[in-house]
């Protein structure tokens, strides 16, 4: 995606300032260690002389009242891990999330992780910074952090972290859906990162610092990289096509429906969580090789929609409402029963809306030598229990899709509210202090 | 489990519609383009067709509906009856094709816009082309041919289910365990080898062969791979059923069957459900046998491989007089192709049967795989070659 003409402007790309040359202006006097040090008050207004009023465009700004990379308009890029809590010490646990907060607020404007960064600090010790994003811009960088349901009481019920009383109430077990293929290795986790953004080397630049970050407090338990964002989050981005060709995300709740997205993704009761969404995440493999047999025709139905436009079966053009009561040919709906389009309607769902952010991935293949590509899936609920597994359930029954997809991976994590600008404030903050 | 598998709604033949003659002024002559597509386009009022001729062999018709109803296109017979082509279901704003094989003689285009009605008709007229319309007569008889002999295969393959599920099911409840064991791979072949007609009994399909993973919390598993696990049942953490459980689960499969082989008594096929279930039963391979995922306990999924493949060859073979003239290279190439898949599988046969799934190694199911794909690409552009 960075296509910087490095060597003749090694200190600058295309989309904006690099961490280099903002380092460059030197002011600042930051104290974030690389291990668990906690950011001071001086932080945020620190870092803000360091930008000045220079703050280039492709800062997506981390604080606010609901975390960055929600309603953010979709980057291109996606990099995602789940992790598991090692310690079982509540305030080490803390002590991360104010380290990954001070990282977070500087990675996402294109800074090093810590002042000291890549190369600035003793060369007998190793680099705060990783380094390989040091060169490039701040390319939108979004990171989200969410708690999983095993966070707040393990598997047999038992509290942890003293959090159980407060485990909210949508954070369910997901339950069985037919024709689940789940892998372990890609389910669950206490903790999760999404880090999205123009460049991949930016996102993953984001996801290896901060499990660096957390050594010893946590463990990876699976990480998935995804590129070509399938849905779009605003009105101002075309629609992606995702790898069966078809365009996806056309009626997808859009940023600038503040009504839709206050009914169907912020939590708004009073609780820890409010300002906050849940994230599912569904790894769900697309079997292409059989797809692609699949006639033009047979293709349409299955979707509900035409591949070329995206204009759904009952005519006009992309945008055009679908019209599930049409009826065409021996009074069958012109949109077929069990067309992905029908089922994953509003109107058949009792006005369920999701934001959907997913990516496509594409993992190599299977020990056949079938491509393991598919789509990471992502949508932010107001509630999985009404926002998520029914429509889910009905997906996996009947949806002629179904057939060539399979979900091998799993999590549902609830994502705390945003931070503000406060030095004090930290990722997750009202679950434990209220 | 395909879904697209042949509907019930594409075995119904659409005949009889009654269509007033209604004239209409006849549009230019000269309006095809290159290719010899001719461009119709439907409004609420008017049909406007860009040629009047053409000649005879493989007509495609792009059909544009600018009107605000849903509309349809047919090209009828000269009785103004019999229905040559059509397509449905073009909504507003939206193009659809209709290809057809048409002999010389004298025809109407229709559009119907709303989809009532007599349709606002037009004459066409298809002079003699060089192809000449014996072959066209002669491809009518081959399809009918084809699909005559795939019928005639179904209710066979049918007959063999029902009488074998009966055997089966006594076994079972009688407690003759090894009997059942051995006859449960050999029986399911008949299902397996017609599987995409038995798909297309939406009701009949989950209670006859639905895994253990397809299931959703609360749904009552019956039918075959219920009964594979207590036949094969797991080491652990598995309690046998109950006589009064087997009776049941035994009496349901083979009443289910039998209302299958009762439904294929008089089924009727097109082309194009040929061509579509062959490569729906490779796909069944591709997605559910290559992986073991069919046969969880009994590991007998090479005796499904087998029969899934059986079935499509035999709807290949019917097809095969007519692609041969229409597409030689592609019939030999699936010929080839079905012969390399059967060396490769006839490797891994063992007495009257196949050595079970967990025998394979990893390099045995690549090949197999690779052989399935081989196979499966170019079967999926059998359709397109046999529809009109």
């Amino acid at each position: 995606m960075n296509e910087a003409p490095r060597d003749e402007h090694p200190t600058t790309t295309r989309r904006g300032f690099s961490r280099r040359a903002l380092l460059g202006t030197g002011a600042g006097a930051l104290a974030v260690g690389a291990g668990l040090g906690v950011a001071g008050p001086p932080a945020v207004a620190a870092l803000q002389d360091t930008l000045g009023d220079r703050a280039p465009d492709d800062v997506v700004d981390f604080h606010g009242e609901h975390q960055a990379g929600i309603v953010t308009p979709a980057q291109d890029r996606l990099c995602f891990a789940s992790l598991n809590v090692l310690t079982k010490d509540r305030d080490e646990l803390i002590g991360l999330l104010k380290d990954w907060t001070a990282a977070c607020r500087r990675i996402t404007q294109g800074l090093d992780v810590t002042e000291t960064g890549f190369d600035g600090g003793s060369e007998y010790a190793p680099p705060q910074d990783t380094g390989e994003a040091h060169d490039l811009s701040a390319a939108h960088l979004t990171v989200t952090v969410g708690f999983g349901r095993s966070l707040f009481q393990d598997s047999s019920g038992r509290d942890r972290f003293g959090l159980k009383s407060r485990l909210p109430e949508g954070l369910v077990e997901l339950p069985h859906f037919p024709g689940d293929k789940l892998e372990d290795a890609r389910t669950g986790g206490d903790l999760c990162i999404q880090a999205c953004a123009d460049d991949p080397q930016v996102a993953v630049h984001a996801v290896h610092n901060l499990i660096r970050m957390g050594f010893g407090v946590v463990s990876t338990r699976w990480m998935q990289l995804g590129f070509g964002r399938t849905s779009s989050t605003s009105t101002e981005q075309a629609t992606p096509r995702n790898l069966f060709g078809f365009k996806d995300g056309t009626a997808n709740l859009k940023a600038e429906d503040a009504s839709a997205i206050q009914d169907h993704v912020w939590v708004t009761d009073d609780s820890w969580l409010r300002g906050g969404t849940y994230l599912v995440a569904r790894r769900i493999r697309m079997i292409l090789e059989t797809w692609d047999r699949e006639s033009l025709t047979g293709q349409e139905k299955i979707i509900g929609r035409t591949k070329g436009s995206g204009a759904p079966l009952s005519g006009g053009e992309e945008f055009t409402p679908v019209d599930l009561g049409m009826m065409g040919s021996g009074n069958q709906p012109i949109v077929p029963e069990d067309s992905h389009v029908r089922l994953a309607h509003p109107d058949t769902n009792d006005g369920v809306q999701m934001l959907r952010r997913g990516y496509n991935y594409a993992d190599g293949t299977d020990t056949v030598g079938n491509m393991d590509v598919g789509l990471f899936f992502i949508a932010m609920v107001k509630d999985p229990a009404t926002g998520f597994v029914p429509i889910q359930k009905k997906l996996a029954r009947q949806d002629a899709l179904s057939e060539y997809l399979r979900h091998t991976g799993s999590g549902l994590f609830a994502v705390p509210p945003g931070v503000s600008q406060d030095a004090a404030d930290y990722l997750g903050r009202p679950l434990f202090e209220a | 489990m395909p879904r697209t598998a042949m509907t019930l709604s594409a075995l119904v033949t659409a005949t009889g519609l009654l269509f007033a003659l209604s004239a209409c002024q006849p549009n230019d002559q000269s309006g095809a383009k290159d290719d010899g597509t001719i461009s119709v386009t439907s409004t609420d009022d008017k049909c406007e067709v860009s040629a009047t001729e053409a000649s005879s062999g493989t007509l495609r018709f792009d059909v544009k509906n600018d009107g605000s109803k849903v509309t349809e296109f047919y090209l009828l017979g000269e009785d103004g009856l019999r229905i040559v082509g059509e397509v449905e279901n073009i909504a507003p704003g939206l193009n659809r094709t209709l290809t057809v094989s048409a002999p010389e003689g004298k025809y109407f285009t229709a559009c119907k816009p709303g989809m009532v009605g007599d349709g606002i008709r037009g004459d066409f007229t298809v002079t003699k082309g060089e192809a000449g319309d014996q072959a066209d007569a002669q491809d009518s008889q081959l399809k009918d041919q084809a699909t005559s002999q795939y019928a005639s295969y179904v209710k066979d393959q049918a007959e063999q289910l029902l009488s074998g599920t009966k055997e089966f099911a006594q076994a079972y409840k009688n407690g003759d365990d090894d009997k059942a064991r051995e006859l449960y791979a050999p029986v399911r072949m008949h299902w397996e080898r017609i599987e995409p007609v038995a798909e297309s009994f939406g009701d009949l399909d989950p209670k006859l062969d639905l895994r253990e993973a397809d299931l959703e919390d609360g749904q009552k598993w019956t039918g075959w791979h219920r009964i594979e696990k207590d036949l094969w049942p797991p080491a652990t953490g598995y309690t046998a059923l109950a006589q009064k459980d087997r009776d049941a689960l035994a009496d349901q499969l083979v009443t289910d069957t039998q209302t299958l082989h009762d439904r294929t008594r008089d089924m009727t096929f097109t082309a194009d459900q040929l061509s579509n279930g062959a490569k729906e039963l490779l796909d069944e391979v591709a997605t559910g046998k290559v992986t073991g995922e069919e046969e969880t306990w009994s590991h007998t999924d090479l005796w499904d491989f087998q029969a899934n493949v059986d079935g499509a060859r035999i709807a290949y073979e019917d097809l095969s007089p007519l692609l041969k003239k229409r597409d030689t290279e592609l019939d030999s190439t699936l010929k080839t192709r079905f012969k390399d898949l059967q060396k490769l599988l006839d490797q891994y046969k063992e007495g009257d049967g196949f050595v079970t799934y967990d025998k394979l190694s990893k390099d045995d199911v690549k090949k197999l795989s690779d052989a399935v794909n081989a196979l499966s690409e170019p079967l999926s552009t059998v359709t397109d070659k046999v529809v009109e």
